[in-house]
């Protein structure tokens, strides 16, 4: 399975990213870079966390206007799997390729800690390979993650099915207390009406490997490779 | 024409405005208690060459709506406030 990570001007986690897939996972991988407008031939395509132009004006405000995410955009149109992680969730929102806005963590702190995660769905391309039940353990590391989205889109997400990840308790309480960041009703992750384009807020390319003290996050990157595995043996290719 | 043009981005109302909030919890510990509420926003001011003021106040308009102003979360209120003297006639 082929995958491209997207680098931003202030990108610093691409790396990360990248390791994770070609290190961990043995998969190829290449950068893509945010002023070409055109994706080569891969499956998924990874807005990786950090900051973009800066995050002026608003997180993600102004890379959503980047020669890339107009290729992004027709790469999700086509059904292509894109996977945005922290400001690669702000960026998808600013797009509008997901619902919703993020607002200032409600303590106005940047918060760094590790969240635990209760996954809501295994049917997508991103959870499949998760163990029913297990509570996710995977860093979050933002300012910005405060989800927001109108009482409409909240409607739509819940009744499409939409959110994946809550913060919960270690044993998958989703309570106030869970809440980093006071979003809205527990939110870290949402996918599309598709289901191919996932934002998470949380960093799973940071606990992809045991040295690191935690390998839950390896869970999405193995979801996404199970299922193009599958959807690849399920046709002609 | 060129026309000064002053943008004020903020919360709508009804969405958790975090700095808002701190602000008013700094003025209360400041003494300021008779204060019942602060919204943080945004201020902007642009130079805008344009025909006329309408012209103008609609393309900033579209501005607002596509990159100063999130439409999830924010409103904006945009105020044409002068014609600059001397400049591009």
């Amino acid at each position: 399975m082929k995958f491209g990570v997207v680098v931003f001007p202030g990108s610093n986690c691409d790396a990360d990213c990248y390791w994770v897939i070609e290190r961990v996972l043995r998969q190829p991988v290449r950068y893509l870079w945010h002023g070409d407008g055109e994706i080569p031939d891969v499956d998924c395509v990874i807005l990786p966390g950090g900051f973009s132009y800066g995050d002026y004006l608003r997180a993600g405000a102004i890379a959503r206007f980047s020669p890339i995410m107009r290729a992004v955009a027709q790469f999700a149109a086509n059904g292509g799997l894109v996977l945005g992680i922290c400001n690669g969730f702000q960026i998808l929102l600013e797009a509008g390729l997901l619902p919703g806005a993020m607002r200032p963590n409600d303590s106005l702190r940047f918060r760094c800690c590790p969240t635990w995660l209760k996954v809501e769905r295994y049917d997508t391309p991103f959870t499949c390979a998760v163990p029913r039940g297990r509570t996710l353990r995977i860093p979050i590391a933002h300012f910005e993650g405060n989800y927001y989205a109108d009482p409409q889109q909240l409607r739509q997400l819940q009744r499409e099915r939409q959110v994946v990840f809550r913060y919960a308790t270690r044993d998958g309480r989703v309570v106030p207390e869970a809440n980093p960041n006071g979003s809205l009703d527990n939110i870290a992750g949402i996918v599309n009406r598709a289901g191919n384009v996932l934002g998470m807020m949380p960093h799973p390319e940071r606990c992809a490997e045991a040295v690191l003290g935690g390998e839950d996050g390896r869970y999405v990157f193995e979801s996404l490779i199970a299922y193009w595995q599958q959807k690849a043996g399920d046709g002609p290719r | 024409m060129r026309y000064m043009v002053r943008v004020l981005v903020k919360f709508k109302a009804g969405v958790a405005d975090p700095q808002g909030r701190t602000i008013l919890a700094a003025l209360h510990s400041l003494g300021y208690e008779g204060v019942r509420d602060v919204r943080a926003g945004k201020l902007f001011e642009l130079v805008v060459e344009g025909t006329d003021e309408d012209a103008v106040r609609s393309r900033v308009e579209e501005m607002c709506g596509r990159l100063l102003a999130n439409p999830v979360l924010e409103d904006y209120e945009v105020s044409v406030l002068r014609a600059l003297a001397g400049e591009g006639r």
